[in-house]
């Protein structure tokens, strides 16, 4: 069966979401960063993400910041995207947080933006040794560069693979 | 001795007796084979994609794949006669396929589970799945389904063990 | 036992062995071991042969086109995995979902918990050579896919979460049924502690084995049930509670061994929590709605979201970057094993080689990547 019924007025079981976060939290953390790096863009994805994009100069540094003064331990993914029309690609760290349990529902992305052509960015093994892989997918996904990663090859591709990344956007499937 | 050996007649003679013997004794014992082989079916274990939870619970106890005289999947490739692909094949395991595949003993026989194993299925416009392994494999039995049930994964088997039945050669298919 | 191997190994001695992607255990995955006698010397994962290219996948399709291979790559939980992505569109477009939906995500969600635990239960028994546990744990498995199946109309695969609630309503004389399902289990766990768990055999093969301390079970970004044996209370249902969770009264098992063993403690422990929400949530449910009507090619809004959801397996996240147009325009998957995977040649590394099956435990879903 499809959706069942009419619109009844509800018997609203859906409490309040007692959790929610005091406003400030975000706007806290954000000014923390902003203090320490006056010219890199920090905005909010929403009221629980907050998203850094900086240089790749600065991420290292970045990094260490969010890593040791905002005890962001735990990391969670890293994501790449391919944006062909600005001629850049946005790699993002999601780092999330085990050891503070009044920010553990925060996840912090860490963004930065090489050129599109020949992308070469610093990696953050040593500062998380847990993006190991999450860089070496990057590296065969989009073909950017982690400079400083202790090995750096094909982990998901076929060996022979010899095409562009798979996640640029010129790559067009086969099938399409 | 040696004319009579050139003789046509002679010659037809050990065609006939040779005819008659073959009947007599090879048609019971490719039975004998047959039969023999049908009911100790042992799957080789190669979970290539998701359809392999369906072979554990065909192989669980609700399903019982062993009534049907397939055993578990835990032998050597050696002492395997059953391949069942269970799903995607993707471009870096098809050589790791072909090579399992020929290290089998004779005789061997394969079942391709799934959409993926037929067709590349969900995955046709992937650029890492192989669409069908008829391409490098033989296959005896299709298995349609996304995943194929339990049950239709039991019905391929008594297909397979259908078409072994009727096996003509003693090398199996 | 793990081994601390402070030793340089001799170099002429060790002996380079591939384990996989064919062998007795998880079939798809490779792992290239270097060995000294039967001690590991070094270890190196090799995935891949599961690699579908969704990400890529996805590109070309629209959101609601997405939701059947989506699925697929952790097909145990295959709710689990949808309900970070369905989430995620949701706050895209900005969509409330009706509490009846919301609810029966979750009792999907639960549902799926157990099933992918059960399974890797019997997966993990026949690692140890222990062929009760696999014939028990997959003839229990039954019962809960009964349930689920009569709620999404498949055995596996239900594609059921979507973005806008929930594909269809359960039907109606289920909740009794579930209910009494749930009463059974609770005594048959009991006996799955007694055979397996505390079976000396079985403790002397997983206790002390592959500890994981707390620090690197943190640094090294282990999710789920590898992290709360290792002395984390980490669940992303307390911390960051997503659709209804907050409205259930549960706990986080944690264990402080870090061992093969804890893991194993902390999937059975965390059944039977999902049994306490599966109750109350039957019981709890409302009428009304089970979704929005979006239609067949809902548009999103441009933006970005990252969405995390505890998955049977640990922390499943999405990462969606959407430009306005039906189709993604980049589709992250986080599947928990991958993250998990980064601890296996941390612990492998000293250990002896017929341990590394129990340690093979965490890729047991793995491999299943993108
Ligand atoms: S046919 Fe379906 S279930 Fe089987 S491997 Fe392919 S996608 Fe997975």
């Amino acid at each position: 069966m499809a959706t069942t019924g009419q619109p009844q007025p509800q018997p609203a079981p859906q409490a309040a979401p007692a959790t929610a976060p005091p406003p400030t939290r975000a706007t806290e953390l954000s000014n923390r960063v902003k203090e320490r790096f006056p010219d890199i863009v920090v905005d909010s994805m929403k009221e629980k993400r907050l998203k850094i994009t900086t240089s790749s100069q600065k991420m290292r540094d970045v990094a260490l910041f969010v890593r040791d003064a905002l005890i962001f331990d735990h990391i969670s993914c890293v994501s790449g995207t391919d944006y062909i029309g600005k001629n850049e690609i946005e790699i993002i760290y999601f780092v999330g947080n085990l050891s503070q349990p009044e920010l553990k529902d925060f996840v912090i992305a860490i963004a930065e933006r090489p050129k599109r052509d020949n992308p070469v960015v610093q990696s953050l093994v040593d500062v998380w040794p847990g993006v190991e892989y999450h860089e070496r997918e990057t590296y065969e996904m989009l073909g950017v560069n982690f400079q400083g990663h202790p090995e750096l090859k094909h982990l998901l591709l076929p060996e022979d693979w010899s095409d562009l990344p798979p996640l640029r956007k010129d790559y067009n499937s086969p099938g399409r | 001795m040696v004319a009579v050996q050139k003789s046509g007649t002679f010659q037809f003679l050990v065609g006939k007796v040779n005819e008659v013997l073959q009947d007599a004794i090879g048609a019971p014992i490719r039975y004998l084979a047959n039969w023999g082989r049908l009911y100790s079916l042992w799957p080789v274990h190669l979970e290539t994609a998701c359809c392999s939870v369906e072979v554990g619970a065909a192989a669980g106890s609700r399903f019982d794949m062993e009534r049907f005289g397939a055993l578990e999947a835990f032998g050597s490739l050696r002492q395997c006669d059953l391949l069942i692909v269970m799903g995607t094949v993707t471009r870096k395991l098809a050589p790791r396929l072909k090579l399992i595949y020929d290290q089998m003993a004779e005789p061997k026989w394969v079942i391709a589970m799934g959409a993926c194993a037929i067709t590349g299925g969900l995955y046709f416009d992937s650029y890492n799945v192989l669409r069908g392994i008829d391409d490098i494999i033989p296959v005896d039995v299709f298995v349609p389904g996304c995943p194929p049930r339990a049950e239709a994964l039991l019905q391929g088997l008594v297909l397979l063990q259908e078409k072994i039945r009727k096996s003509q050669s003693l090398r199996g298919v | 036992m793990a081994v601390e191997t402070e030793y340089v190994p001799d170099a002429d001695k060790i002996m380079n062995v591939s384990l996989g992607p064919q062998h007795p255990g998880s079939g798809h995955f490779r792992i290239k071991l270097w060995l000294d006698g039967d001690y590991v010397v070094r270890a190196e994962p090799d995935p891949g042969y599961v690699h579908r290219g969704e990400e890529k996948m996805a590109e070309y399709r629209n959101y609601i086109q997405n939701v059947p291979h989506l699925e697929r790559p952790v097909i145990l939980d295959s709710c689990g995995i949808l309900f970070p992505y369905a989430l995620g569109v949701d706050e895209l477009m900005g969509n409330k979902v009706p509490p009846r939906g919301q609810y029966l995500s979750v009792i999907m969600a639960e549902l799926n918990r157990i099933i992918s635990h059960m399974y890797f239960l019997g997966i993990y028994g026949v690692f140890m050579g222990h062929t009760t546990m696999i014939t028990w744990a997959m003839g229990d498995r039954e019962m809960f896919i009964d349930i689920a199946e009569r709620i999404g109309g498949a055995r596996v695969t239900f594609a059921y979460i979507i973005p806008g609630g929930v594909r269809n309503d359960m039907p109606d004389g289920l909740k009794e049924r579930a209910l009494k399902t749930c009463d059974w289990f609770d005594k048959r766990i009991q006996e799955y502690e007694k055979i397996f768990l505390y079976n000396p055999l079985f403790e002397g093969r997983t206790r002390k084995v592959g500890i994981l301390s707390r620090d690197d079970a943190i640094r090294l970004g282990t999710t789920g049930t590898v992290l709360r044996a290792s002395g984390v209370n980490s669940d992303i249902r307390k911390d960051e509670p997503y659709s209804v969770y907050q409205d259930f009264d549960f706990n986080v098992p944690v264990s402080n061994d870090g061992d093969s063993w804890a893991r194993l403690w902390v999937a059975i422990e965390e059944m039977k929590e999902s049994l306490k929400i599966l109750r109350q949530a039957f019981t709890k449910i409302p009428d009304g709605p089970v979704r929005l009507k979006l239609g067949p090619q809902p548009r999103v809004p441009a933006g970005e979201v990252y969405t995390r959801t505890e998955a049977a397996r640990g922390e499943m996240s999405y990462h969606i970057v959407s430009d306005g147009t039906p189709r993604p325009y980049r589709l992250k998957i986080g599947v928990p094993s991958f993250k998990n995977m980064r601890v296996l040649p941390h612990l492998l590394k000293g250990c002896h080689i017929a341990y590394s099956a129990n340690l093979l435990e965490f890729e047991f879903l793995a491999g299943r990547i993108g």
